[in-house]
């Protein structure tokens, strides 16, 4: 194995195809992270109304979730690239196509957020409806109105119980993030190909990418083990409280 | 104070609650007992409507329960309730767990009801463990805190559903005592209980229930005296010769 | 907008995506088969008490399940040919052709997902049904075979479904080596009679019925486990 290319002049952009490496992380974790802040606050508010008592908030958060994952990544990523610019009204579809800045970075980073909040609505429901009903009842007993109950008592306890789930799911987004560069995003997995197409050095830069990414994937992994135990609640052994 | 007045409640097509009628007094102790699937827990939560029904009235101190613009929150607010399995908030401080409703649905300040909270816990026992998680007590320690946590909200009533029946039977005298004590000092209360020596000794009056329906309602002397159905004797000599 | 949708280009292509579908339905058939098979494998070797099984098993499904699929496909479609010329010994050989090269990197990707959800199924037996299989003087191969995972296998049907609906899903991404799946076919029609919305739109709409129509049916499969259990 022979890694000294990475220190050779890249075929374009000026620097050296370590350079090419580290834009790569650059754009993997932009995409992950700004589609999990999208994910992550969509998908808690359809999370919780899928919850709700009411079908007509029920209704439309049901659809969303069944649309959106229901429909391959990829096919959502065309829609989203080439598909919306040509059925939204038009001066939208042309500032779309013309004037907005990065438009595969921002489509991409759309439908990873969209997608994803798909998946974190499913966890945040499941998260809710493990919480006994008696806690519920309780929290209505002394007064509290229903959005106060989400509030105090089963959010914070949702959030809790799910922490390994949707530690899963953002690790589902950030290894989706690849799928961005079939609309031209030059995220890691893009600069990994490049990289051995211009170099040869397939099985090196291929090699390069994994452990990046088990790395990137330990690092979050043992974070959130770290934050599970913080927010662990003192005398709480999962599953339902009392008996 | 609470008045029912032929109360009917449905799942789906299986009738839980038949034409309950009864009223509790101010000050009264009220226990309602029956096998289990008697109807009794459905009938105490339609107090402060956590379960709906379909027929019938239900006024708390003349504010009818099942109206439409019942401002629900307010009134269960004025209500305290106590819960089989304690239902205490696992996430927060015993001590927390008394100070949500008095900051989030009365507006006290935070002192004031940390104040309150503390002053409470104390007349159960519990003060030292005001900075604890619900799950580092005992399962009487966790119903004592649950009495408190309702008590805070200075009720005009207090429902029990079940409070002993989750405990081990060591921890039932400690929660028994809590509530003999709340009974003397006039608080008006409705039990679901399976103890009859709670009934005999605190109660003013016993509610009957079999398959939804109120078998006897009669004044305490009556009832364990002689009651008058006898699916109540066949219960009552069930329970207390065993 | 959509005044000058055009479903002749659709239905003239017709034809076309219903061999991509083929190819699709294919693959996500054999590369649940494989991958559940080679997946049990993966999971008894975890679960080993051997450490020369359980450690290997465990770093290969870590490793799978932490990189993207897109660049596992990557990763055997530069391998394979290499691996064909060692085995071969012929320096010219040819491939195995793309079809059983995306098989081979779909089996092996999703082996290491679902070896997690049979391990997980293993391990919900009792221990005392595995004590009870060796009390009767069963031995290792026939209380597995036999006892744990007979049931384990019933507990997990649906998620194991749900993953193969998911896997069909997936197998989208073999756009990216430029083969004719369903999507493949959809794509190239559409770069070719420039009507990107309407073959994009067909393609999400049927994604959408099948995977839609699987998960009914999953969900109401588990709805008769769960009566089933109680």
């Amino acid at each position: 194995m022979d890694f000294s290319f990475l220190n050779q002049p890249a075929f374009s952009g000026g620097g050296v195809y370590l350079d090419w490496v580290i834009s790569g992380v650059k754009w993997t974790l932009l995409v992950s992270v700004l589609g999990w802040i999208i994910a992550f606050s969509m998908g808690s508010v359809l999370g919780v109304l899928r919850t709700s008592p009411v079908w007509w908030l029920r209704a439309p958060a049901t659809v969303y979730v069944e649309i959106f994952r229901n429909i391959p990544l990829l096919v959502q990523m065309f829609i989203w690239y080439f598909v919306v610019p040509e059925i939204v009204p038009k001066f939208m579809g042309d500032w779309l196509k013309t004037k907005m800045p990065m438009p595969e970075f921002w489509n991409a980073v759309l439908c990873l957020g969209f997608y994803t909040a798909s998946r974190v609505a499913e966890q945040v429901r499941s998260g809710i409806q493990s919480i006994p009903r008696g806690q519920t009842n309780a929290a209505l007993a002394m007064g509290l109105t229903l959005p106060q109950a989400y509030r105090h008592v089963l959010l914070p306890m949702a959030y809790r119980i799910i922490i390994p789930p949707m530690t899963t799911e953002f690790l589902t987004i950030f290894k989706n993030s690849s799928v961005a560069l079939t609309i031209g995003v030059l995220e890691l997995t893009a600069q990994a190909r490049q990289i051995s197409e211009y170099t040869f050095r397939t099985f090196e830069i291929f090699i390069i990418a994994t452990i990046i990414y088990a790395l990137i994937t330990l690092t979050v992994t043992f974070s959130m083990r770290w934050l599970e135990h913080r927010a662990r609640v003192p005398g709480y052994i999962g599953g339902a409280s009392g008996k | 104070m609470i008045e029912m007045k032929n109360v009917s409640k449905w799942y789906g097509s299986f009738q839980v609650l038949k034409n309950c009628s009864t009223r509790v007094k101010k000050g009264e102790v009220v226990v309602v007992c029956g096998p289990s699937g008697s109807g009794k827990s459905t009938l105490i939560k339609t107090v402060n409507a956590l379960e709906p029904f379909q027929q019938g009235e239900i006024t708390v101190e003349g504010i009818s329960v099942g109206a439409p613009g019942t401002d629900l929150p307010k009134l269960r607010s004025r209500i305290g309730m106590v819960f089989q399995n304690f239902e205490l908030f696992p996430h927060m401080k015993v001590v927390d767990n008394i100070n949500l409703a008095q900051i989030k649905v009365l507006n006290r300040s935070s002192d004031e009801a940390h104040a309150k909270s503390m002053a409470l816990l104390k007349r159960v026992g519990l003060e030292a463990h005001a900075q604890k998680h619900p799950g580092q007590l005992s399962g009487g320690q966790q119903q004592r805190v649950a009495i408190a946590r309702g008590l805070a909200m200075d009720p005009i009533a207090m429902l029990f559903d079940e409070p002993t029946s989750a405990l081990d039977p060591e921890m039932i005298n400690e929660v028994l005592d809590v509530m003999t004590e709340l009974a003397r000092e006039g608080m008006t209360m409705m039990v679901v209980t399976h103890e009859m020596g709670f009934a005999s000794r605190v109660a003013h009056r016993v509610i009957f229930m079999d398959q939804g329906e109120i078998v006897e309602d009669a004044n305490k002397g009556d009832f364990f005296g002689k009651p008058r159905a006898e699916r109540a004797q066949q219960f009552l000599s069930k329970i207390l010769h065993h | 907008m959509f005044s000058d949708f055009d479903f002749e280009v659709i239905v003239s292509a017709l034809p076309f995506l219903w061999e991509g579908m083929m190819f699709s339905l294919g693959l996500t058939l054999l590369a649940m088969l494989g991958g559940i098979f080679l997946g049990t494998l993966l999971a008894l070797m975890r679960l080993s008490p051997f450490k020369i099984l359980s450690y290997p098993a465990g770093a290969y499904v870590n490793l799978i399940r932490s990189i993207p699929l897109i660049l596992v496909i990557f990763w055997f479609y530069f391998l394979i040919p290499i691996a064909v010329k060692n085995i071969s010994g012929n320096p010219y050989a040819a491939g195995i052709g793309p079809f059983y090269s995306a098989l081979i990197a779909f089996t092996m990707f999703e082996a290491a997902y679902y070896c997690e959800i049979i391990r997980a199924g293993i391990q919900s037996v009792p221990r005392g049904q595995v004590h009870a299989a060796y009390a009767l003087g069963l031995n290792y191969r026939q209380a597995t075979t036999l006892v744990i995972l007979p049931q384990a296998f019933r507990n997990m049907i649906p998620i194991l479904l749900t993953t193969s609906i998911i896997l069909f899903q997936d197998t989208s991404l073999v756009y990216v080596v430029g083969l004719t799946d369903f999507m493949g076919a959809a794509s190239k029609i559409a770069r070719r009679d420039g009507r990107l919305v309407e073959l994009y739109l067909f393609a999400a709409l049927i994604y959408f019925i099948i995977c839609f129509t699987a998960s009914y049916f999953v969900k109401r499969l588990q709805a008769r486990y769960n009566v089933g259990r109680n």
